[in-house]
């Protein structure tokens, strides 16, 4: 039993230490490979040099695709978070038959194969008579954002005291005064991170927007068309790290600001402090 | 004693709230049956009965968050059918006391003049006023989330008289306070009643709180309101078992009906006898049978020689001991439960061994006649 206890905390660590690798060790070389003067990825670097990232902004099509993205992205966010708003209220203030199942089927996008969903949504807009276009490819996201807005926008509405609502209409206000001055303030880091959240999505998104898109690229699919030529590949390297830089900064913002929400709604029960 | 002159020339007999023949159902269940009552201008108002009474439904009601299935309620001669919660002449201290967290205190207790469109000057005198009614002067920047639990409460109160109602409405204010902290509080909140001279109405569970708070007390069980009166008459005159067992302890004795005429009720015991006692209002009659209620505390033990125009016999079988006074559990022969005596501990009734013969006792004003 102590063998057992001494030799656990070694073997558990260890057991962290390759968990963390295996995760972020390919994530790593990626900026790593990105400041390397020679274009093929092989150890040991052959000089260190910020001239992919320089070249970056001389790309036309590069501009073209992030403005695309940002397009995408900002119009995905939006109207999946305005829709998440709607259900996510919905199913942590009200109880009716089939609210859980509703929640579920809301959810389900998130475990439903991507590919499949995108040739699916494919067949569904060409038999719609819908060209393909971002507007196409923001529908697309709109998909696959809600489950995530469903869930940073329900952890900030769960538990909000209904009676601070009924306390802002007993001093006078109207319906919609209330919602202004009491609702909104309240919520508003959650729905701010479900935006962040959203927006982080889409720009990765790859499957949906290849399937989606017409002639405009967004980035990852600019990407995808880039790695043909190896010469190429630093470029690559240097826009996913920042990629990857971005995604990781607006994550956490929208991580704290999603606590922040879910704090603030709960801390009416701390009356006994 | 001061105090009780100033709250009985505040108060007037003009009624502000009217409540009339209101229920209301949910589907089968009614949380509120058929209540009708008048609140006066300026009384201290409690609504008192255990959780699912319906005492939080008919407060809601008046507040308008809640609407009755049938019957109106009346506000200071307004009626309240249609008219929102935003529109009525009162103000609510929620149980959670809902402070805006994204508020600081000032913000909080300004929320509901912001509406009224005051100049900046008023508007601050306003809220100074309503901070330095609840003691709450100097701490208007603090945030909600650094307030106690008490001061959370001074808050939703300064929130409330702010808005200088007709009626304060008081949703179980003091039930989530510790019990030191709860007795302060009641007193404050009384004399605060007396010193605005708004009618409140309190919604709670705690007999105690409500005897020591209110003018009146109406008593609910089951929707129903079994008894509207005084905290006096409340404990000492209660209509039925229910209102006497809810409202402290008491002892219940079988009792057969020998005499019944307008005023009072002859009733024959076994443990004490033939008694002749005021007929409760709205006695009714059910069979040769009724109650006889008396106080634990007004039956007192009879020392050594010492002798009363009434008194009991009996064996003292349990004794509790509670600091300054003492719990006797005595049984009297021909009475199926033995009775409950509570006595000071000043002539050592803390020392009374079990199983020792005693006598009690009792002014036969303390005893209570109550429909079986």
């Amino acid at each position: 039993m102590t063998a057992m206890r001494r030799f656990l905390p070694g073997w558990l660590s260890s057991y962290a230490t390759l968990y963390i690798l295996f995760l972020y060790l390919p994530v790593i070389f990626l900026p790593i490979f990105s400041i390397n003067t020679a274009a093929t990825p092989k150890f040991p670097l052959s000089g260190i040099t910020l001239h992919w990232y320089e070249d970056l902004p001389k790309t036309p099509a590069l501009i073209d695709a992030t403005w695309n993205s940002l397009i995408v992205g900002v119009s995905a966010s939006i109207l999946s978070t305005v829709l998440g708003i709607l259900a996510a209220r919905s199913i942590t203030r009200y109880r009716y038959p089939g609210r859980r199942a509703i929640n579920g089927l809301i959810m389900a996008p998130l475990v439903l194969p991507e590919v499949i969903v995108a040739i699916s949504m494919l067949l569904v807009m060409l038999q719609l008579g819908l060209s393909l276009s971002l507007f196409t490819v923001v529908l697309g996201h709109v998909l696959v954002c809600i489950p995530y807005s469903m869930t940073v926008l329900t952890s900030g509405f769960e538990g909000f005291d209904r009676s601070l609502e009924e306390a802002s209409a007993d001093l006078g206000e109207s319906a919609f005064g209330t919602f202004r001055r009491v609702t909104l303030p309240m919520v508003a880091p959650a729905i701010i991170s479900s935006l962040l959240v959203c927006f982080t999505i889409s720009l990765d998104e790859f499957i949906i927007a290849f399937f989606l898109t017409g002639t405009e690229a967004t980035l990852p699919i600019y990407i995808w068309g880039q790695l043909r030529f190896a010469a190429k590949l630093p470029g690559v390297l240097a826009l996913g790290t920042l990629l990857l830089l971005a995604s990781f900064v607006l994550m956490t913002i929208a991580e704290i600001l999603r606590r922040r929400a879910a704090r603030r709604t709960q801390n009416e029960e701390g009356l006994h402090a | 004693m001061l105090e009780r002159v100033q709250s009985e020339r505040m108060q007037s007999d003009r009624t502000m709230i009217d409540i009339r023949d209101v229920t209301r159902s949910y589907g089968s269940f009614k949380a509120l049956d058929n209540a009708s009552l008048a609140i006066r201008e300026g009384e201290f108002f409690s609504l008192l009965g255990p959780s699912g009474c319906g005492k939080t439904t008919l407060l809601r009601m008046i507040a308008g968050f809640d609407t009755p299935t049938s019957g109106s309620i009346a506000v200071d001669g307004q009626p309240m059918d249609g008219i929102p919660a935003n529109r009525r002449p009162t103000n609510m201290v929620f149980q959670s006391y809902a402070i805006f967290p994204h508020l600081n205190v000032e913000q909080n207790v300004a929320y509901g003049l912001k509406r009224l469109k005051l100049d900046a000057g008023e508007e601050k005198r306003r809220v100074e006023e309503a901070l330095a009614q609840v003691s709450l002067t100097g701490l208007g920047k603090r945030r909600a989330t650094e307030l106690s639990g008490g001061q959370r409460q001074r808050v939703a109160l300064a929130r409330a008289l702010v808005m200088r109602p007709k009626v304060l409405l008081l949703d179980e204010p003091l039930s989530a306070l510790d019990k030191k902290l709860r007795e302060q509080m009641q007193v404050e909140l009384r004399r605060l009643q007396q010193a605005v001279g708004i009618t409140f109405v309190l919604v709670t569970h705690d007999q105690y709180e409500a005897l020591a708070m209110s003018d009146r007390i109406a008593v609910m069980f089951g929707g129903r309101i079994a008894q509207v009166a005084s905290p006096k008459e409340i404990y000492q005159r209660p209509v039925n078992r229910q209102v006497a067992d809810f409202l402290g302890g008491m002892n219940f004795v079988k009792a057969e009906i020998v005499e019944e005429n307008g005023a009072s009720l002859v009733l024959d015991t076994l443990g004490f006898g033939r008694v002749r006692t005021d007929k409760p209002k709205a006695f009714m009659r059910n069979g040769g049978a009724a109650t006889l209620g008396i106080r634990p505390e007004r039956l007192r033990v009879l020392w050594d020689n010492a002798s009363a125009k009434f008194e009991v016999a009996g064996k003292v079988v349990e004794r509790h001991y509670f600091g300054e006074i003492t719990h006797l559990i005595v049984e009297i022969p021909g009475l199926e439960k033995p009775l409950s005596v509570t006595e000071t501990n000043d002539f050592g009734a803390d020392d009374i061994p079990v199983g020792a013969p005693i006598r009690l006792a009792y002014d036969p004003e303390a005893l209570v006649a109550m429909a079986d």
